[in-house]
């Protein structure tokens, strides 16, 4: 029986940091001055329970003995035995964290720092012993512990008497006899004989009754427990003596009693002292550490079986239409044109069904991402003494898996930053009018193939003198004169910028907004703020849906086709020649509404001929990046359609401007921009205009 | 006899023929249009679609300092594989004309001598004789190491001002 | 070889005794709780079911009652995976029908032993 255990590992590091969030969100949902719903710590015990049974199996005997304190506490919680306060909830709280630290060096087979766990242990244990009353003594015995009894040191054969009487129910537990006995034959030498004496009158007999009991007499090398636990599961059901055949008789007699009460108590004992694998309980845990790092395991992703099961549909429609296509091609003539053209259709229809369909098992609802929020705000709002209500929205709203991983940490940051900079104390709210309470609002929604995360506060708002001077003052900019509030606003994310009076524990950690928005750019994305001074402030997050796939416009620059992510487009526009200033030397801006967009020439950044040299009623794409809108000039504006990024690093390198490649319907490739590179590329070429670039 | 290890894949060049190991060739292919990479150097023509992934295209004469030609139908483009650093790398080198397939052992192809300034020298492999004619041998795992293949060599960027 | 309903909102457990019982021959379905393995059981049919207690939506005990109110499962041995050692669980678990019991941590030979014994 060679099972490796270790497959199972990584489901179960899976499975078990999900339990830890539904511990944790419905820790942090319990009100302990309230009733709490039963189901609520029923959900919060299943999931600890469900960690420790995992753990006990696959050798992670830490986790075991840590998770069987927080299941012994919940489980006298859930009896009612027990209250949950604040310091519990506490307690548990942490314990997740802790138990999230473990988890993550049993992924990487590291040693569990088993420190972290000491000050929360002690606190458990302090629990149990004190109030809990004999709480104590129902941890001692139920603490999983490996023992290592000697085993019987009886290897003689002995021969038993066994008299088994079930009562006439035992049927009904799918317990039958026969199967007792061939356990027992298995043992040893083994004799049975029936009395038949209860059998009842044929009108009275029932199928599902057992009418017999049985003399037994078994010589085997196995002890008395052994056999008890063979009648382990029927004891309850039937009278069992088992005694030892000895040539002292009289002896024999003696120790002839009803064995039901005493075996009553073994089997859990026998049960562990039998298998010859008991002591390994401790064993695996040790030996997996020695085991050489093995390459860190792959990530998995847990996919709805609905999902699955439409990929397999839509792969059999696709075999359809392609048995369909290659029978037509088989004896083709002009007369099947217009079923050609139909089978075409459908397997176009099929392929996009499909695609859509392959996209959607990479996505997972944003939940994942907010989850971690009502803890952070609870613990936030406890640490800073700001009372903080949050609401979440959207949940549901799916995104891909590693876009999620990504977005994660920038989210925290904007959160932390709503609470941080955003809402005011208690005193200045009421002193302006408002609640006492703020609110911080997360909302995600899909918004023309992208997805949009809004952080949402109703605090002090941005005040956008405060910043201007500080941007001034940080030497982020030497001027803000003629600036717009909403051009001030961007300077937040300016590297070098904080705002903070004094580096807060909570937003103030050496990572600024520069970080959050470099890392939405990283990810196709972009930022935007809105901000109303007294009314609050809402930061904007537009992602791609998934990083494999991406809405482009295609157009055209001299012989060259390009692909502008369509997230980046702000408008497009035909110039008008009044509209384009010169500034200085080459550099041209064109005037749009109240912005003054820089015109950057495509065919001068990527050094091919366009087909017009001027600017007169040519197209221009105002595209934004990095926090600025620039117009790129291009030839035409063809499609605009979905693309499969395909990287240029494989076979190449990296090229400044370009962000990957695709392959278009005709087979041909296409460049895709990388905007925020391409404006970075051409501000560096401006000052020195006419020379190499670098 | 036609142990594969030994096996030479020879392309002429300017006049000249070259040989590569016939396991770094994937196929040979036509020249077809390309996709331009922008503010690439000018041996690296663009990128062509080879059944779903996106391979470079190098013109070897360029790339080799020698002067480029126009491309007719018989231009050719050999298509290399080969593993670097647990990567495969896929790259088409642009060569005038294919032109057999030898056999040499690894004492036929000795070191060779230093061509100057005429010839890369960090490609080459060594040089075989064969029918009176001198081949050069090229080394394709260093044809293909990116870090080698595109360094500049004093090619100029063909960055228009 | 028999047909075998393994019941158990842990997929890791589930995965584990799924593997360990193919690996040993037999046929097995997966449920992750009570109410699924009901529907599943009423739609087919099998020589024993094995189920973890604690689930959400349907726990074990009344996987075990409901079954046992089924006709076809009348007799039909059903084992519960249980980490509790105290005797409460499983007399419940007796109570409600079930044939006996499979103490957690387990490991794959505990498992075949016990999986052995009812269906032998």
């Amino acid at each position: 029986m060679s099972i490796d255990l270790e497959q199972f590992h990584q489901v179960f590091f899976e499975e078990s940091l999900e339990n830890l969030d539904v511990v944790e969100q419905a820790l942090v949902e319990i009100n302990i001055d309230a009733e709490v719903d039963s189901e609520v710590i029923n959900s919060i015990f299943r999931a600890a329970h469900s960690i420790k049974g995992g753990s006990g199996t696959f050798g992670f005997t830490e986790v075991t003995e840590f998770t069987h304190l927080m299941e012994t506490l919940l489980d006298e919680v859930r009896d009612g035995d027990r209250e949950l306060t604040s310091e519990l909830v506490d307690a548990l709280l942490k314990s997740c964290d802790c138990l999230r630290v473990w988890f993550d060096s049993l992924q990487a087979k590291q040693p569990l720092d088993t420190e972290i766990s000491k000050p929360l242990v002690a606190i458990y244990e302090a629990m149990l012993n004190g109030d809990g009353g004999d709480s104590a003594d129902k941890t001692e015995d139920k603490a999983v512990v490996a023992e290592d009894e000697a085993t019987s040191e009886t290897s003689k054969n002995r021969t038993w008497l066994i008299e088994f009487i079930p009562e006439s129910n035992v049927l009904m537990t799918g317990n039958e006899p026969i199967r007792l006995f061939r356990q027992l034959e298995q043992m040893g030498e083994f004799k049975a004989t029936a009395n038949i004496a209860s059998i009842p009158d044929i009108n009275l007999l029932t199928a599902d009754e057992c009418y017999l009991s049985w003399s037994i007499e078994l010589t085997t090398e196995s002890d008395k427990d052994d056999i008890a636990e063979v009648f382990e599961w029927v004891i309850d059901e039937c009278k069992l003596t088992i005694t030892e055949k000895s040539s002292e008789a009289s002896a024999t007699e003696a120790k002839a009693v009803d064995t039901r009460a005493e075996v009553e108590e073994k089997p859990a004992e026998a049960e562990t002292k039998n298998k010859p694998e008991a002591t390994p309980q401790v064993k695996p845990a040790v030996a997996e550490k020695k085991a050489p790092a093995a390459a860190p395991a792959t990530s998995s992703i847990r996919v709805g079986i609905d999902k699955v099961d439409n990929l397999i549909n839509l792969v059999g429609e696709l075999v359809i239409t392609q048995s369909m296509l290659s029978e037509l091609g088989n004896n083709f003539d002009m007369d099947k044109i217009e079923r050609l053209s139909s089978g075409l259709d459908q397997l176009l229809q099929n392929t996009k069904e499909l695609q859509e369909n392959v996209m959607r098992i990479r996505m997972l609802p944003i939940s994942f991402a907010f989850n971690r929020f009502p803890r952070m705000i609870r613990d936030l709002s406890v640490k800073i003494g700001k009372k903080v209500d949050l609401q979440i929205n959207g949940e549901t709203t799916e995104l891909d898996k590693t876009v999620m991983e990504k977005i994660s940490d920038p989210l925290v940051h904007l959160v932390r930053n709503a609470i941080d900079h955003g809402i005011e104390s208690a005193e200045d709210r009421i002193a302006a009018g408002k609640p006492e309470e703020g609110t911080i609002k997360l909302d995600a929604f899909h918004k023309g193939g992208n997805i949009v995360i809004e952080i949402v506060d109703d605090g002090k708002g941005i005040d956008a003198a405060v910043i201007a001077s500080k941007a001034v003052e940080k030497g982020v900019v030497s001027d803000t004169t003629g600036m717009t509030d909403q051009q001030i606003f961007e300077l937040i994310f300016e590297p070098g910028f904080s705002t903070a009076e004094s580096v807060s524990d909570i937003s103030g950690r050496g990572v600024g907004m520069d970080v959050v928005r470099r890392n939405i750019k990283a990810l196709g994305g972009r930022i935007e703020i809105e901000s109303e001074k007294g009314k609050g402030s809402v930061f904007r997050v537009h992602l791609p849906l998934t990083l494999a796939i991406l809405d482009g416009q295609l157009i055209r620059v001299g012989k060259e086709v390009y692909i502008i992510p369509l997230i980046a487009i702000v408008e497009s526009l035909q110039i008008k020649p009044e509209l384009v200033k010169n500034v200085s030397g080459n550099m041209k801006v064109y005037r749009l509404r109240e912005d003054n967009v820089p015109i950057i020439a495509m065919n001068k950044e990527f050094g091919i001929e366009t087909d017009d040299a001027g600017l007169d009623d040519r197209l221009l794409v105002v595209v934004e990046g990095d926090g600025c809108k620039v117009g790129l000039l291009v030839d035409d504006l063809l499609a605009q359609q979905q693309v499969v990024i395909k990287s240029l690093e494989a076979n190449y390198k990296r090229i400044n401007g370009i962000s990957g490649a695709t392959i278009l319907g005709d087979g041909s490739v296409a460049m895709i921009i990388d905007i925020p590179g391409l404006i970075n590329m051409s501000a560096r070429r401006l000052p020195t205009d006419g020379q190499h670039a670098a | 006899m036609s142990d594969p290890t030994n096996e030479y894949l020879t392309f002429i060049l300017d006049n000249e023929e070259f040989g590569v190991s016939i396991l770094a060739v994937q196929e040979i292919r036509v020249w077809s249009t390309v996709t331009d990479m922008p503010n690439t150097p000018d041996y690296i023509k663009g990128v062509i679609n080879l059944r779903g992934v996106i391979v470079p295209i190098v013109d070897l004469r360029q790339r080799l300092n020698k002067s480029p030609i126009e491309y007719n139908e018989n231009t050719v483009v050999i298509v290399l594989k080969q593993a670097i650093e647990d990567k495969s790398i896929i790259v088409g080198v642009v060569v005038d004309a294919v032109s057999d397939v030898y056999n040499f052992s690894s004492k036929d192809i000795k070191e060779s001598p230093d061509f100057g300034s005429e010839i890369d020298n960090r490609f080459v492999h060594g040089m075989a004789t064969t029918d009176e004619k001198i081949i050069v041998i090229l080394d394709a795992v260093k044809l293909l190491d990116v870090k080698e293949l595109y360094q500049i060599s004093g090619s100029l960027n063909k960055i228009a001002s | 070889m028999a047909q075998v309903l393994v019941v158990d909102d842990s997929a890791s457990m589930r995965n584990m005794v799924m593997a360990t019982l193919s690996s040993a021959g037999h046929n097995v379905k997966d449920a992750e709780n009570g109410q699924v393995a009901l529907d599943i059981a009423k739609s087919d049919s099998f020589d024993a079911v094995i189920t973890d207690l604690n689930m959400p939506v349907m726990d074990g005990i009344t996987l075990v009652k409901e079954l046992r109110s089924l006709s076809k499962y009348t007799y039909t041995p059903i084992l519960l995976l249980t980490t509790e050692s105290a005797g409460d669980k499983k007399a419940a678990g007796k109570d409600a029908g079930a044939t006996g019991w499979l103490v957690k941590p387990f490991n794959p030979a505990k498992l075949l032993t016990t999986v052995d014994r009812v269906l032998g």
